[in-house]
């Protein structure tokens, strides 16, 4: 526990030191989905319909383009040698590293999406839902993200193997939240769509870590 | 109570070409083993398989003729691996830096002392991009002062480091095998490892065997 607090201050510090990442995250974000009332045109009703939609597929892309710097730098620096030798399971050690990454990539996207929401015209009722969806499935993407990122160290032109790897299975995540949304705002109970999110988090937070570390251990050599 | 570290029949097998065969070590609590040979020899490759990061086609590693699993975090505890990457963080403080792995071992209240052993105690709350690369080097040398572990693994120590460092790193050694530790050192430098340092000549273990390629090649 103590080495996990240790690897995730770690983390942060190192981020917001250098501090370019989360803002092109955020930044990304944001100018996304300004691009789609000026591709789509400016009805409101038509926003409002693809609202949830789009801002999920948003979010999406950006949590993947931000899974380039989870192992990487440390890849290349030979810290991945030392984390793997010391004496804290690599499994601890890849689920801080998760949940840094989540801290500055889920989080910040948690917050910038209402205001994207209400840009996008979304009816009042998706508002709680949606942040609720996103505190559930964004982990999620950080968990699945991690495998990705760990399978494609080594690999030339690795930040589009990452893509290839994780787009097909954030499709559940998206399908769920998005109907979430939906059903929120046409009236119905959100509550199925929620459960089936929270079993995805459950079963990708031992899966994942555990995934992870084994592509690792495979990377070094 | 003694130890002894040893490799029975070691095979490494890289990049498509087996870079050394057969080869036995073996290195008692307070003694010494430099590993020498030509660039491309394997003497990486054998610290690495030492450290447990690569894994030997054939043969095994032993501690206290105990052989050693693959992934043992037992292993990982006792043994210390400095290499050429020396994953420090241009962000980060050298204090900082040496904090966090020293903190993953369990063991930060040698942090100040050993920036000082090294020489960087003045620089302590410098990032590290501003360090040169002999003082990345003395930041890795650091890292093996603040630690406890019996073993120490160490690829290129002396690397960019000036005749000043090099004494310190000499001292250090013999400390460690005064305390009953253990030392296995590559290196082209002339280092003085101390007395009764064994030397493993890496080209006494060719590898003869080639892949079939190769063979279908030369007929």
């Amino acid at each position: 526990m103590r080495a996990l607090k240790h690897i995730l201050i770690r983390d942060l510090r190192l981020a917001l030191r250098q501090g370019t990442d989360v803002a092109m995250v955020v930044t990304f974000f944001v100018i996304t989905v300004t691009l789609f009332p000026l591709g789509v045109g400016p009805e409101p009703n038509i926003l409002a319909r693809i609202a949830a939609g789009v801002v999920w597929v948003t979010a999406l892309l950006a949590t993947m383009l931000s899974l380039d710097r989870l192992f990487h730098a440390d890849y290349e620096d030979g810290s991945i040698d030392l984390l793997v030798l010391t004496p804290v399971p690599l499994e601890l050690i890849v689920l801080a590293k998760i949940l840094a990454h989540w801290a500055l990539t889920g989080l910040p996207l948690i917050v910038t999406a209402p205001v994207l929401a209400a840009l996008l015209n979304m009816p009042g009722e998706g508002y709680a839902v949606m942040v609720f969806t996103m505190l559930l499935a964004t982990p999620t993407l950080s968990l699945i993200g991690a495998v990705g990122a760990a399978l494609a160290l080594g690999a030339r032109r690795g930040g589009v193997l990452i893509s290839l790897l994780v787009l097909p299975l954030y499709i559940p995540v998206l399908i769920f939240s998005v109907a979430a949304v939906d059903a929120a705002i046409t009236g119905l109970s959100p509550r199925p769509h929620m459960l089936i999110l929270g079993a995805m988090l459950a079963a990708a937070l031992p899966l994942a870590p555990w995934a992870a570390g084994a592509a690792l251990r495979h990377s070094l050599r | 109570m003694p130890n002894r570290f040893s490799g029975h029949s070691l095979t490494c097998f890289r990049g498509e070409r087996f870079v050394f065969e057969a080869l036995d070590f073996a290195v008692e609590s307070g003694g010494a083993l430099v590993l020498s040979g030509p660039n491309g020899s394997g003497k990486s490759s054998l610290m690495r398989i030492m450290a447990g990061l690569l894994q030997p086609v054939d043969g095994l590693l032993a501690w206290n003729d105990e052989p050693i699993p693959a992934a043992s975090e037992e292993h990982s505890e006792r043994l210390l691996y400095v290499a050429y990457q020396d994953a420090i963080k241009p962000v980060l403080t050298v204090r900082e830096n040496l904090t966090f792995w020293a903190g993953l071992k369990g063991a930060t209240d040698l942090v100040s002392a050993a920036l000082e052993t090294v020489g960087l105690g003045r620089l302590a709350d410098t990032p590290a991009q501003f360090l040169s690369s002999g003082q990345r080097r003395r930041l890795s040398l650091a890292r093996i002062v603040a630690s406890e572990a019996p073993l120490w693994l160490l690829d290129e120590p002396t690397v960019g480091l000036d005749r000043s460092a090099v004494g310190i790193l000499e001292q250090l050694i013999a400390a460690h095998r005064d305390n009953g530790g253990t030392v296995v050192m590559a290196t082209h430098q002339p280092v003085d490892a101390g007395p009764a340092a064994e030397t493993l000549d890496m080209s006494d273990f060719p590898a003869r065997r080639q892949i079939f390629d190769d063979m279908d090649a030369a007929h």
